[in-house]
């Protein structure tokens, strides 16, 4: 039975901004599904507020609504395109949850929309612990096995207390209700951590439920993706194996596909129950997945959860299997059943069958915990980590070892020299999983751990700790052996170790090992992910490297470019650099390139096998490039590698790459160092004549004493060669300079300090622009709403600028165009001005692209990630404009005056991480980025603009109620004006006596609340953070102070994170606020489609 | 449990394919020389069923899955009494059993039984090799001392060919032996031993089925002198164009219209007796995942497969036969090979694929019971 001919229009709900536990695979999902829906010939609606994401390229829907993900809004779009059904299932739980809270309002019944992919029964027998456990019952009574751990489900805290003795005891897990990533769930070993996780999690469920269960903390841990069509056909797709045992989240764990330590009658098992569990939830066209605990003991077997919908490890399965979940999802959802739909990869089998690997697929995840020092780094059933790497190999020491050269962070890799360590010490330290206890383990099997010492401490399956020793075998026989014969190379490299790692081993430089290598002929083969293990010919040419025999590489004729990615997610380098290498792959291709892609990142659009003409799932390390790049020179003509667009990662291979004869194009590494360098950039300047704020750098205390003495206080320091403010911090006095200088692990005589003046007060300003050698495209400047000191990452920002007049764009243009072309840039190029006294200054340049450029692009209707890719390879800006790819006059500094304004909002993960005792960390933004995503509010002013950016990233900004207002001494002045703003549109104030005195004086009336520090009042007149915890405040400033009263802060914010009230920390959010709030009030906030504001702009235009 | 046997093999051992391909690998299991057809499976779970399964007789194995022999080796899982391949190749074989029914290691119990293995090759190469020119004769050799290429290479171009082998009679049981009813009997089977797998008359034995399993030259008075209430013909090696004996029985239990079931060979044999032919298939299907759609219903099962030889009979019609009609009732969408027949006019019917799943998964079960229902409407 073909497609249903019912549905002529969908509307697809994305998952909204990259948040911990909801990220870019459900970009890659949500891209898939809307390009196979529009293939369909339906009329596609996407409503997603992430700017960064494929999907919300307006040539991927018809319709494409950058607008708050809420019903509210939601319910605006389906009133305004009607359309006749709703996919909720590929945008992670957000979009599954305001699917549902629509269905409950009335709304898709009001509107006569159909959800399809799910439906609501299924999804909330799915979601609800306590429907979920009738299910697993269910299915016992069916088959005879499969049950759900003891558990009680609790409403309340004495429900809470009492259930622990239903369970026999501690530890017990707590698991709140509907949220996401496993956020707010956690082990409890005592009434006290219970209270805290078991309050917290009441809190963030939105059902006020958690459920509590028996610990089978150290079980086995497996998943299976399944999928199912409306004739009940079910396939399982992808069987996952967790190296890391139960206790530590299955997002945070190292993963293996498929599945090492079952026997044939133990996954049947698995298997079965899956099975019927997804016919008893009734998915019934679509993806679920589902968890499973193992006793290693006896085999027990527990069904942890599922997920109606697809999911993270759904989009892990996608990549490992070559079995695309999601568009298959979409495919069912209108209507094809499973054998109607082909094998993309073979072209010849249908999709009803399941993939069989004849490889091993490892994917690690990459951690963030430096950005927040003081967050607890243990591992628990709550997500932390912000981004993953997979890998593929041959076999599991293969895999493991790419993966974890993937994460492309220092001390990832396995280590074979110098002391291991004491081996109780290290026993001991692995017995807690953190980011890295991988590493650990491996230095206590280099100190004389037994298997059975390493699996005593940390429960890992018996089979991957005799891995472990077997790499660690290979190392001691790479250091013994007399020298490097092709034998032990071949070995070594069969088992995933690296040029770097053997260097070390051997005391060589890696250059050398490379060269022995290849004189020696030992070079990897690249092998096809196929699906079904060669069984029948695969046509996708999707690709890992092995150290075997044969190579599948097919010659090609037509030229190729080769585009690097950027590698695991993490703070400071997301998924928009994805978004700049899938349009380079787009744009290429479309000019008649034979695209290759090379990333290593599973959550992502670009390795998606139908995204480039050739997908490498490779790690970005030079070694793992030089091959990639022979194997390509010896299939065809190579034009080019791109390396502008991944981020950081690509750029800092592009002078290796240069000196080994590798054709980098675009921006010349050259260039690339005159940007980077502190003194090559400083020439730069120089010569034309631009200002950049008074700095020096410096090796020590003194040093760094004597700049900052000349050149005043406050100085923003920061450790060179570093990514995302990694480490930098405003100082205002001597005594913190010579404490951070102290602290500092990174500072060197090699490694500076490099110590700037602080512009206060200062405007900051973000230009992305184009440069051909001749000619400047302006793409767009955007005006941040936080002063300058926040990282620009963190910092929400306007586009066209708000405050900022035609003189100003027109020296930013001046400067931007004398810094390109002194640098030498070809193809994108990012800069940070700060405006201080009228005076420009240049903060610094990057000459690539930058994580602004999806989002200017978006703003102004202008694909610049394509036309940089263009310019790499030799197109003018002239020839792109007479092309069409730019637009034929004007450029993002002379958008029409009623362009849309747009404004980009950062979404902070503070909920995620707690300290060891158990409380939030601090919320305050700083010179050091620490948002994990995005959002953009698109409107035709500025007030509208903010406050849909706000509903995107934290929940709408009240419109009424009351607001906390406490500011540092130099913010009071700027807070008059809005504090009576918000009393005329009807808000209670409330304020700390210091704030409420200087209201006062100013005809202000605000209640005086009690300081954390001064206690509850004598007749129970309760402190701010009670009054915060009870829900009787809707909006909150707090602004931090320089010095002292900073723990009252602390607590404020805190507790504004836990109760998810809006707090603005900085004077000037307070200001955006207030224009939004204003723009609520006035109603009437409409809707409008990226198209819509295309066509707009594109009247203005001409 | 973990058995350890670290410190694998570095005797090197040689595998080489009758059309001259040769990978050089290091000895698995047993050392020495074995001979047989290179075929690929691709399952990645239950290489114990498989190394155990009758029906790879004189066949050597090559795993697509490079991992094997994680899980060991326990005393539930085998489907006979013995490994029946002949040789066995994999990429990467375990040095420690990890699973907690596991009584020794894989390697350990391929070295007990004599079967010659090889390790470390390139087993996706070797696999599209045989896909490209279909499976073929292969010998492996292991040792210090090996012979030189082009002897091997005749030694194995001496071995005789899949094609034509009638192999039944080496590896089914020679006496009858019975497999009682699990709880209440309902129904007395004779089960023809073609090369029966140990969980065939186990899925029956748990439907109310006694079995009673004959040697593959049983007469047509042998079944009947168990006064069977249905017949089943199994699974097992060989050319089903030899198979004249179990084709001449089958035909004598469908003139007396007794319940009929097969599986895989027993399919062949249903087909051959019903008139159609049968032919060898350049590569065969062996896997756990393959797609088989049960044309009555429409819907599709994943099965699990180990045939390298098909009935021939057509897709799209009702065929006449000595029997009544017949017509294909499941067939593989990967490639539309007929994976099941049955009569329309009297009951009987067959698979080519393997509903008792093991290894495997279990979605064809349900044919078991379709079998039990042929059994019941005959008694009513």
């Amino acid at each position: 039975m073909p497609k249903r001919t019912d549905i002529q229009s969908v509307l697809v709900i994305g998952s909204g901004p990259i948040v911990i536990g909801q990220a870019a695979e459900f970009d890659y999902s949500g891209t898939q599904a809307c390009r196979i829906l529009k293939a369909e010939g339906l009329r596609v609606i996407l409503v997603n507020s992430n700017p960064a994401t494929i999907m919300t390229d307006p040539e991927i829907a018809d319709a494409t609504y950058v607008e708050p993900i809420t019903p509210e809004f939601v319910e605006k779009i389906i009133a305004k395109e009607r359309p006749d059904a709703l996919l909720p299932t590929l945008g992670g739980q957000t979009a599954l949850n305001t699917a549902i809270s629509m269905h409950e309002q009335g709304v898709l019944e009001k509107y006569g929309v159909e959800l399809i992919g799910a439906n609501v029964e299924a999804i909330n027998k799915g979601e609800d612990r306590d429907l979920f456990k009738g299910v697993v019952e269910a299915v016992k009574a069916k088959i005879g096995y499969g049950e759900s751990a003891r558990s009680v489900i609790c409403h309340s805290m004495d429900d809470v207390i009492k259930g622990v003795d239903t369970l026999g005891g501690y530890p017990v897990v707590v698991r709140p209700s509907f949220t996401m990533g496993g956020a707010g769930s956690g082990f409890a070993h005592d009434e006290e951590e219970l209270r805290r996780i078991a309050g917290q999690g009441l809190t963030l469920s939105p059902t006020t439920e958690v459920l509590l269960e028996e610990s089978i903390l150290g079980w086995k841990e497996y998943e299976l993706e399944l999928m199912r069509d409306k004739n009940d056909n079910v396939v399982v797709v992808c069987s996952i194996e967790n190296f890391d045992p139960m206790g530590v989240h299955t997002g945070d764990s190292i993963t293996v596909a498929p599945a090492m330590t079952l026997t044939d009658r133990e996954y049947q098992r698995l298997r079965d129950i899956g099975i019927a569990i997804i016919r008893e939830v009734g998915v019934d066209t679509g993806g679920c997945n589902i968890q499973f605990a193992i006793d290693p003991v006896d085999g027990r077997i527990i069904v942890i959860e599922m997920n109606p919908r697809v999911s993270r490890s759904s989009a892990l399965a996608s990549k490992a299997t070559g079995f695309p979940i999601a568009k298959i999802a979409a495919r069912l959802a209108v209507g094809y059943t499973l054998d109607e739909i082909p094998n993309d990869i073979t072209e010849k089998t249908p999709a009803s069958f399941e993939p069989t690997l004849d490889y091993v697929v490892v994917k690690a995840p990459r951690f963030a915990f430096e950005k927040f020092p003081s967050a607890d780094s243990t591992l628990t059933t709550t997500m932390k980590s912000v981004g993953e790497a997979m890998a593929i190999g041959r076999n599991f020491t293969e895999a493991l070892q790419k993966a974890l050269r993937s994460l492309e962070k220092k001390g990832s890799q396995f280590t074979f020299v110098g002391e291991p360590g004491d081996k109780a010490e290290l026993l001991r330290d692995a017995v807690r999983p953190t980011d890295g206890r991988i590493n650990t383990v491996m230095q206590a099997i280099r100190a004389g751990a037994t298997p059975e010492e390493v699996f005593d401490a940390t429960r890992i399956d018996p089979w991957f700790v005799d891995q472990l020793f077997l790499i660690k075998e290979i190392a001691d026989e790479l250091g013994a052996a007399d020298k490097l014969n092709p034998e032990i190379l071949a070995e070594a490299k069969r088992h995933g170790f690296s040029d770097a790692q053997i260097a070390e081993i051997r005391g060589l430089r890696e250059d050398v090992v490379r060269e022995v290598r290849h004189a020696l002929g030992v070079r990897p083969v690249y092998k096809t992910v196929d699906t079904c293990a060669a069984e029948f010919a695969a046509k996708t040419p999707y690709f890992y490297s092995s150290y075997d025999e044969e190579t599948e590489v097919a010659p090609r004729t037509k030229p190729a470019v080769i585009i690097l990615g950027s590698g695991p997610n993490r703070i400071g380098q997301g998924i928009e650099f994805d978004y700049s290498c899938v349009h380079a792959s787009f744009a290429l291709s479309d000019a008649g390139y034979e695209t290759v892609m090379v990333n290593c990142n599973p959550e992502t659009v670009s390795t998606d096998y139908d995204t480039s003409d050739r997908l490498y799932f490779e790690p970005l390390t030079l070694e793992d490039v030089l091959e990639i790049v022979h194997a390509e020179t010896l299939a065809g003509p190579v034009a080019g590698v791109v390396v502008q667009l991944g981020g950081q990662t690509p750029l800092g291979l592009s002078q290796a790459l240069k000196d080994n004869g590798v054709p980098v194009v675009g921006t010349s590494p050259e260039a690339i160092h005159a940007a980077e360098d502190r003194g090559a950039f400083g020439q730069v300047l120089a010569d034309a004549g631009l200002p950049a704020p008074k700095h020096g750098t410096a090796t020590t205390f003194a040093g760094a004493k004597a700049i900052a003495d000349e050149i005043g206080y406050p100085v923003l320091v920061r450790p060179s060669y570093v990514l995302g403010g990694r480490g930098m911090e405003i100082v205002y006095d001597e005594t913190r300079l010579e404490s951070y200088i102290a602290e500092s692990t990174e500072i060197s005589p090699t490694r500076p300090v490099l110590v700037d003046r602080f512009l206060d007060d200062a405007i900051e300003i973000d230009v992305d622009a184009l440069y051909d050698g001749h000619e400047l495209y302006l793409g767009g400047v955007m005006e941040h709403i936080e002063e300058a000191g926040i990282h620009s990452g963190d910092s929400a920002c306007a586009l066209p600028p708000i405050t900022l007049g035609g003189f100003d764009i027109k020296r930013l243009r001046a400067s931007t165009e004398a810094i390109a072309k002194g640098v030498g840039v070809r193809g994108l190029i990012n800069i940070q001005f700060a405006m201080a006294g009228d005076i420009l200054y240049v903060l610094e340049a990057n000459p690539r692209a930058s994580r602004t450029v999806p989002f200017t692009s978006k703003a102004t209707a202008v694909p610049l990630a394509k036309a940089a890719a263009r310019i790499s390879l030799g197109a003018t800006i002239a020839e792109l404009r007479a092309e069409g790819l730019l637009p034929k006059t004007g450029d993002g500094g002379t958008l029409p005056l009623d362009a849309p304004i747009s404004v980009k909002e950062a979404v902070m993960p503070w909920s995620r991480f707690r300290d060891v005792h158990g409380r939030g960390v601090d919320t305050v933004l700083g010179p050091e980025m620490r948002s994990t995503g995005e959002v953009m509010g698109i409107d035709a002013v500025f007030g509208t603009a903010y406050a849909k950016s706000q509903a995107g990233a934290y929940g709408p900004l009240p419109t009424k109620g009351r607001a906390f207002i406490s500011v540092a001494n130099r913010d009071k002045r700027s807070m008059i004006f809005p504090a009576r703003e918000l009393v005329a549109h009807g808000f209670e104030l409330l304020a700390t006596s210091g704030t409420a005195e200087v209201l006062k004086r100013n005809g202000i009336n605000a209640t005086i609340v009690r300081k954390l520090s001064e206690g509850e009042g004598p007749n129970g007149e309760k402190t701010i953070v009670q009054l915060i915890h009870d829900g009787q405040v809707d909006l909150i400033v707090n602004t931090p102070y320089g010095t002292g009263g900073r723990l009252d802060g602390y607590e404020i914010r805190t507790a504004a994170v836990a109760r998810s009230v809006p707090c603005l920390t900085t004077v000037q959010a307070l200001a955006a606020a207030v224009q939004g709030i204003d723009a609520l009030n006035r109603g009437d906030v409409g809707v409008r489609s990226l198209q819509e504001h295309a066509e707009h702009l594109t009247a203005a235009r001409d | 449990m973990t058995t350890s046997t670290r410190g694998t093999s570095k005797v090197p051992a040689v595998l080489v394919l009758e059309d001259g391909r040769i990978f050089r690998g290091r000895a698995y299991g047993a050392v020495g020389e074995t001979f047989g057809e290179a075929v690929f499976s691709t399952g990645m779970t239950g290489y114990q069923e498989t190394l155990t399964d009758p029906s790879y007789h004189r066949q050597v194995v090559v795993m697509t899955s490079p991992h094997v022999g994680n899980t060991g080796v326990n005393d539930e899982d085998p489907e006979s009494g013995r490994i029946w391949v002949s040789g066995y190749v994999v990429r990467d074989p375990a040095r420690v059993s990890s699973n907690w029914r596991a009584r020794r290691s894989l390697d350990e119990e391929l070295r007990d039984q004599g079967v010659v293995g090889i390790s470390g090759v390139d087993t996706r190469a070797l696999t599209r090799h045989l896909r490209e020119s279909g499976a073929m004769r292969v010998g492996i050799f292991s040792g210090s001392a090996l012979p030189d290429e082009g002897t091997m290479l005749a030694e194995v171009r001496q071995q005789p060919e899949m094609k034509g082998a009638d192999l039944s009679a080496e590896v089914a049981t020679k006496e009858t032996y019975v497999v009682p009813a699990i709880g209440t009997k309902k129904f007395t089977v004779a089960a023809i031993d073609l090369g029966i797998k140990g969980m065939t008359p186990h899925r029956m034995a748990e439907r109310g089925i006694e079995v009673h399993v004959l040697p593959a030259t049983a007469t047509v008075e042998d079944v009947y002198a168990v006064a069977p209430d249905g017949v089943f013909f199994s699974n097992g090696p060989g050319d089903p164009a030899t198979a004249d004996g179990p084709v001449a029985l089958m035909q004598a239990v469908l003139e007396r219209r007794t319940p009929l079931f097969g599986i895989c060979f027993g399919n062949q044999i249903l087909g051959r007796a019903l008139g159609f032919g049968t032919y060898k298939l350049k590569y065969g299907h062996r896997g756990i995942n393959q797609p088989v759609q049960d044309r009555t219903t429409g819907k599709v099962e994943i099965t699990a497969h180990n045939h390298g030889f098909a009935v021939d009979a057509p897709l799209d019609q009702v065929s006449e036969t000595p029997f009544g009609r017949a017509e294909v009732s499941h067939v593989c969408l990967n490639d539309n090979v007929v994976e099941g027949l049955q009569l329309l006019d009297q009951p009987a019917f067959s698979v080519q694929y393997h509903p008792e799943a093991a290894a495997g998964p279990h979605d064809a079960a349900y044919l078991f019971d379709r079998f039990v229902s042929l059994m019941e409407a005959e008694r009513a």
